[in-house]
C-alpha cells in the first residue's frame, strides 16, 4: 500500500497537468474556428428562447392574462427580434470567418 | 491512503489557484485557449475531489480506525448502510462533501455552458473556483479529513444513534447539493456584472441550477423536519431552530429569485433587484454552511468548532463588500427597461411576493441572530422564542399563499375589470363557499388556521381553472382531444404548469402546518401498567411493558425498553401502538460500570404512530430508568469486583445474563413511565404537499427534449457545413 | 396625476411601510426575548415572572422525577454555582446528568419552573471532537 500510493499520486498529477494544459498545447490553429462557432451556438440559443417567449406570450393571451392589443403589440415585438436573430444567424453560417 | 487523499486536496488547493489566474488572465487578455484551461482546472478538481472524497468514503465504510475521523465517528457497530452517512457527521467529512459537490456542480454548468457567454463564464470560472479553493484550503490547513492516529483503537466512538434514520442519509448532502448549487448562479451574477452584459443571458444560462437548488434545499429542509418529526421524541417538525433557519434563509431568497427572474426576462424590470436577490442568496448559503459549522449559536446542533469561525467571517464580509462594490458600480447598466404600470398587474403581484419572501427571510435572519444582535446593542445575550417568529411568519405565509393564487392568473401590465371577473370569479367562490363550509362546521376557533383553509381552497381552485382553460386553448390552437391536450399542455410548457403544481403543493403543506399546529391535542403523562389517559377523544392504556435487547456483531447493541398502547376510540378498539426507548451504551466509559453505561449514554425513541390522511396519533415514552438505579449499580458493583480477574469471554456472558436479569426484572416489575401523546389533525398532508411540491419542481427542471435534440442536431450541422467549407 | 409622481408616492409608502414592520418587529424582539442567562447570573438575583433563557450543565446526581416531569439542577459550565429547576413535560432523549441545556424558566418563589418544549439538550460527543465542544 505504502508503495502504491506515491503511485497513484503521481498518475493523478500527471492526469490534472494533462487535462488542464490541453487547450494551450493546442495552440491558435482551432481558435478561429471555435469562436465562429461559439457565436452560432449562442444566436442558436437566443432564436430557441425568443420562439419560447413569442409562444408563451400567445399562451397568457389564450388564458386571458394579456390584452388583446398588448398581445399583438408584444408578438410584433417579438417577431421582429426574431427576425433580427435569423439575419444575424444567416451571417454566421453563410459567412467568411471573422 | 490517506496520504493519497490528503495529496488530493493539496492538489486541488494548487489546481483552484491556476484555473483562477489562468480564466482571469483568458479573459483580461482575450486568450480562449487560456479560458478553456481555467474551466478544465474545474473538472481536475471535481476529479481530485471525487478521489478524496472516495478515500474518506472507503475508510468509514471498512472502519479504518487509523483515521481520526473515522474513529470518532463510526464503529464496527455502526450498521453498514449508516457508515457512509458517518463520513459527513464529521465536520472534515461533511467539508470534503462541500467541495466535492461544489465541484461536480461547477464542472456540470461550465460543461453546458461552454459554448455560451464566453465573457461571462471566466469570471464565473475564478469565483466558483474561488470557492473551491476556499474549502480545499480549510481542508488542507485547518480540518484535514486524512489525519492519523499513531495508535488505532479497536473500536470507534460510532455514528450517533439518533442520526441512524434513513432520510439522515440523504439530508445533509440535499442541503449541501442545495447550498453548493446556489454558488452556481452566484458566480454567474459576479461575471455577468464584471462584465456589465445583465441582459437575462446569465439567468437562462443558469436558472435550471437556481430551480435545482431551490429543489435540494427544499427536499432536505423537509427530510429534516420529517426526520425530526418521526425520531426526536418531540412531536414537532419545526422548532425554528438556529441551523433551520439557516438553510431556510437562502431557501426563501432563492424562491423570491425564482419568481422575479421572469419579471426581468419579461419586461426588462428589476435588475438591481435580481443581482441583488441572487449575491444574497449565495452569501446566506455559506451563512447557512458556517451557522451549522461554527456552533455561535445555541442550537440543538451543537457541531461548535470555533476554529473555524475566522476564515468563514471573512468570507462572508469578502461576498458581502464584493456583492454591494458590484452593484453600485454597476447600477448604470443595471437600470429597468420599463416601469411598474398599474399595481393591478402581474409584475406587482410578483414584486409584492418577492417582498413579503424577503420579509420573511428577514424575520428569520433577525430572530435567528438575535443572540448576537442583542449582546451587541445591551449587552446582554438574549432569545426570541417560537411564539416570535410565529407572531409574523404567520401572517407573512398567509399572504404569501394568497399570492400564489393570484399571481398566476393575474394580467400582464394591467388588469383589466373583465380579467379579474374571468381570472378570480370561481376562486372567489371556492374560497368563500369553504369559509361558510368550515363556520358551518365549527372550525372557528383559530382565525389564522381558517384564513389559511380559505386561502388554500383560492390556491387550488385557481390552477384548476388555469390547467382546464390552457387545456381549452391548446385544445383550439392545436386541435387535440381533452386529455393529451393536457399533457401536452404540461410538457410544452413545463416551467409554468410545474410551477403552478408547486403553489398547489404549497398550499397543501400550509393547510397541513395551520390545521396540525392550531388544532392540535398534546399531553405528557406518567402512566403505570394499567393506568389510562384520554386525549382529544382517544381512550389511551398502557397496557404491558416490552423489552428487547439488540445486538450486532456479536456484542450488545442497545437495550429497549418500550409499551404496548391500546388505543379506543367511542370505545371501539382502533389500534395497538409500540413506543419504545432504545439504550445505546456510552463510549467514553470513564467511571461507568458495563451495565450503567447503557443508561448514560444515547437514547432514541422509536415513535409508536398511526398516521393517516385525517389525523395522525403520535406516541413517545421514557420509562423511569432512575426507579432501576439501585439494580443498576448492584451489576455494576458486580462486575468491579471481578474485573481483570476471570477471562474476557466469561466476563461477556456474565453482562449477557447481567443485561438479561436486569430486562427480566423491567418486566416483572415495571417502573411508571412518561408517555407523550399528540394528536393532529392532516399532518399526513405537509409530506403529501411536499411531494406535490417536488414533483412540480421536477417537472419544472426537466430538460426539454426538444431543445435538447435541437442542439445536438445543429452542432452536427455546423460541422457538415464546416468540413465542406474546408473542402 | 404625472407616472413619475405616482411612483415616488409608491416608493414613499413602500418604503415607510417597510420601515414601520420593521421597527415593529424590532421592537417586540427586544421586549419578547428572555435573557440568555447562567445559573450564577440567576442565582445572583432574578424577577420572579420574566423569562429567563437559562444555559448550563445539569448537575450529577441531581435530577429527580416529578409528576410529569422532572426536576433537576443546573451549575455553570465551568463552576459549582447551580439553581433549581422545576421542568413538567417529555425531556428530548440526550437529556442526561453533565449535559449542556438550554431550557426557558421563570422564577417561581424559590426555584425555577421551565418553559414546555423549551428544553434544549446538546449532545457534546455527537458531531464534534470533545475539547471542542467544551469550548465556545
Amino acid at each position: 500500500m505504502d508503495v502504491l500510493a506515491p503511485l497513484i499520486v503521481i498518475a493523478l498529477l500527471a492526469l490534472v497537468v494533462l487535462l488542464v494544459s490541453a487547450p494551450l498545447r493546442r495552440g491558435g490553429s482551432a481558435r478561429m474556428e471555435a469562436e465562429d462557432e461559439l457565436r452560432r451556438a449562442d444566436l442558436e440559443l437566443a432564436r430557441d428562447a425568443k420562439y419560447r417567449e413569442i409562444r408563451d406570450a400567445e399562451l397568457d393571451y389564450r388564458t386571458g392574462k394579456l390584452s388583446e392589443s398588448d398581445w399583438k403589440r408584444l408578438d410584433r415585438e417579438l417577431r421582429a427580434e426574431a427576425i433580427e436573430i435569423l439575419r444575424r444567424l444567416d451571417e454566421v453560417g453563410g459567412g467568411s470567418p471573422e | 491512503m490517506a496520504t493519497v487523499g490528503r495529496a488530493c486536496l493539496i492538489l486541488a488547493l494548487a489546481v483552484c489557484a491556476y484555473g483562477i489566474v489562468a480564466s482571469l488572465y483568458g479573459a483580461r487578455a482575450r486568450r480562449p485557449e487560456w479560458v478553456e484551461s481555467g474551466r478544465r482546472s474545474v473538472y481536475a478538481l471535481a476529479v481530485l475531489s471525487t478521489v478524496s472524497f472516495v478515500v474518506l468514503q472507503i475508510a468509514f465504510l471498512r472502519s479504518d480506525f487509523s483515521f481520526a475521523v473515522v474513529a470518532s465517528h463510526s464503529s464496527t457497530t455502526t450498521p453498514f448502510f449508516y457508515r457512509a452517512a458517518a463520513t459527513w457527521s464529521s465536520q472534515e467529512g461533511s467539508l470534503l462533501l462541500w467541495l466535492w459537490l461544489l465541484s461536480l456542480w461547477a464542472s456540470l454548468v461550465l460543461f453546458l455552458t461552454r459554448r455560451r457567454l464566453r465573457d461571462v463564464a471566466p469570471y464565473a470560472t475564478a469565483t466558483l473556483l474561488g470557492f473551491g479553493a476556499f474549502f480545499a484550503g480549510l481542508l488542507v490547513f485547518a480540518a484535514s479529513p486524512f489525519g492519523l492516529l499513531a495508535a488505532p483503537p479497536q473500536e470507534g466512538v460510532g455514528l450517533n444513534p439518533l442520526l441512524r434514520h434513513p432520510s439522515m442519509m440523504i439530508h445533509p448532502p440535499m442541503l449541501y447539493s442545495g447550498y453548493t448549487l446556489f454558488a452556481v448562479p452566484f458566480a454567474f451574477a459576479v461575471g455577468a456584472l464584471i462584465v456589465r452584459r445583465v441582459d437575462a443571458e446569465w439567468i437562462r444560462a443558469t436558472r435550471r441550477f437556481a430551480l435545482a437548488a431551490w429543489f435540494f434545499l427544499g427536499v432536505g429542509i423537509l427530510l429534516g423536519a420529517r426526520w425530526s418529526y418521526s425520531e426526536l421524541g418531540w412531536g414537532g417538525y419545526w422548532a425554528w431552530d438556529p441551523v433551520e433557519n439557516a438553510s431556510l434563509m437562502p431557501w426563501l431568497t432563492g424562491t423570491a429569485f425564482l419568481h422575479s427572474v421572469m419579471i426581468q426576462e419579461k419586461r426588462g424590470m428589476l435588475k438591481v433587484w435580481n443581482t441583488s436577490l441572487v449575491l444574497a442568496t449565495g452569501t446566506l448559503a455559506i451563512l447557512g454552511t458556517f451557522l451549522v459549522r461554527s456552533g455561535i449559536l445555541d442550537s440543538i446542533h451543537a457541531f461548535g468548532a470555533s476554529t473555524l469561525g475566522i476564515p468563514f467571517v471573512t468570507l462572508i464580509a469578502v461576498m458581502i463588500a464584493g456583492s454591494i462594490a458590484l452593484v453600485v458600480s454597476r447600477r448604470d447598466v443595471l437600470r429597468t427597461e420599463h416601469g411598474l404600470d398599474s399595481l393591478m398587474s402581474r409584475e406587482a403581484a410578483f414584486l409584492l411576493n418577492n417582498l413579503v419572501l424577503v420579509g420573511l427571510c428577514f424575520v428569520v435572519f433577525w430572530g435567528t441572530f438575535f443572540p448576537l444582535i442583542s449582546e451587541a446593542v445591551t449587552g446582554t445575550k438574549a432569545a426570541v422564542g417560537p411564539p416570535w417568529f410565529d407572531r409574523y411568519t404567520v401572517p407573512l405565509a398567509l399572504v404569501l399563499v394568497l399570492l400564489s393564487g393570484i399571481g398566476p392568473v393575474i394580467a400582464w401590465r394591467r388588469a383589466t375589470v373583465a380579467n379579474l371577473r374571468r381570472s378570480f370569479m370561481w376562486p372567489v367562490a371556492a374560497a368563500l363557499v369553504t369559509l361558510v363550509a368550515l363556520i358551518a362546521a365549527g372550525v372557528t376557533r383559530n382565525v389564522g388556521a381558517v384564513i389559511m383553509f380559505v386561502a388554500g381552497a383560492f390556491v387550488l381552485t385557481v390552477v384548476a381553472q388555469e390547467l382546464g382553460r390552457g387545456a381549452a386553448a391548446r385544445r383550439a390552437m392545436a386541435g387535440e382531444a381533452p386529455p393529451r391536450a393536457l399533457v401536452n399542455l404540461v410538457r410544452r410548457n413545463r416551467r409554468r404548469y410545474g410551477g403552478y403544481i408547486v403553489h398547489v403543493g404549497m398550499a397543501v403543506m400550509f393547510v397541513g402546518v395551520a390545521a396540525s399546529s392550531a388544532f392540535q391535542h398534546a399531553r405528557d403523562v406518567r402512566l403505570s401498567p394499567g393506568q389510562r389517559t384520554s386525549v382529544g377523544g382517544y381512550e389511551i392504556t398502557y397496557v404491558r411493558p416490552t423489552t428487547r435487547i439488540s445486538q450486532r456483531a456479536g456484542s450488545l447493541e442497545k437495550i429497549s425498553f418500550g409499551a404496548v398502547l391500546d388505543v379506543r376510540e367511542d370505545g371501539r378498539h382502533l389500534t395497538t401502538l409500540r413506543p419504545e426507548k432504545g439504550y445505546y451504551p456510552s463510549q467514553d466509559a470513564v467511571g461507568l460500570g458495563p451495565v450503567g453505561r447503557f443508561f448514560e449514554g444515547e437514547s432514541t425513541s422509536e415513535v409508536g404512530m398511526k398516521a393517516g390522511l385525517g389525523r395522525d396519533l403520535w406516541t413517545a415514552m421514557s420509562p423511569d430508568v432512575g426507579k432501576m438505579r439501585p439494580l443498576i449499580d448492584r451489576g455494576d458493583k458486580a462486575f468491579a469486583a471481578v474485573e481483570g480477574k476471570i477471562p474476557p469471554a466469561m466476563e461477556s456472558a456474565l453482562l449477557g445474563r447481567a443485561i438479561r436479569g436486569l430486562v427480566q426484572r423491567y418486566e416483572n416489575q415495571p417502573p411508571p413511565a412518561t408517555f407523550r401523546v399528540i394528536s393532529s389533525p392532516l399532518v399526513a398532508w405537509i409530506w403529501i404537499g411536499g411531494l406535490i411540491v417536488f414533483a412540480g419542481g421536477l417537472i419544472a427542471m426537466w430538460p426539454a427534449a426538444d431543445a435538447a435534440g435541437r442542439r445536438v442536431r445543429a452542432g452536427y450541422a455546423a460541422r457538415v457545413a464546416r468540413e465542406l467549407g474546408r473542402a | 396625476m404625472n407616472p413619475a409622481r405616482k411612483r415616488r408616492i409608491r416608493l414613499v409608502v413602500a418604503l415607510s411601510a417597510a420601515l414601520l414592520l420593521s421597527s415593529a418587529l424590532i421592537y417586540t424582539s427586544f421586549s419578547a426575548s428572555s435573557e440568555a442567562v447562567t445559573p450564577s447570573r440567576l442565582a445572583a438575583g432574578a424577577d420572579s415572572g420574566r423569562a429567563y433563557q437559562l444555559t448550563g450543565k445539569v448537575v450529577e446526581g441531581s435530577v429527580r422525577d416529578i409528576p410529569g416531569g422532572k426536576s433537576f439542577r443546573v451549575r455553570d459550565r465551568d463552576g459549582s454555582t447551580s439553581v433549581p429547576v422545576r421542568y413538567v413535560g417529555a425531556v428530548p432523549d440526550p437529556f442526561r446528568e453533565g449535559r449542556e441545556v438550554i431550557v426557558t424558566v421563570r422564577k417561581q418563589g424559590a426555584t425555577f419552573v421551565g418553559e414546555r418544549d423549551s428544553l434544549v439538550t446538546k449532545c457534546p460527543s455527537k458531531f464534534s471532537d470533545k475539547q471542542q465542544s467544551t469550548q465556545r
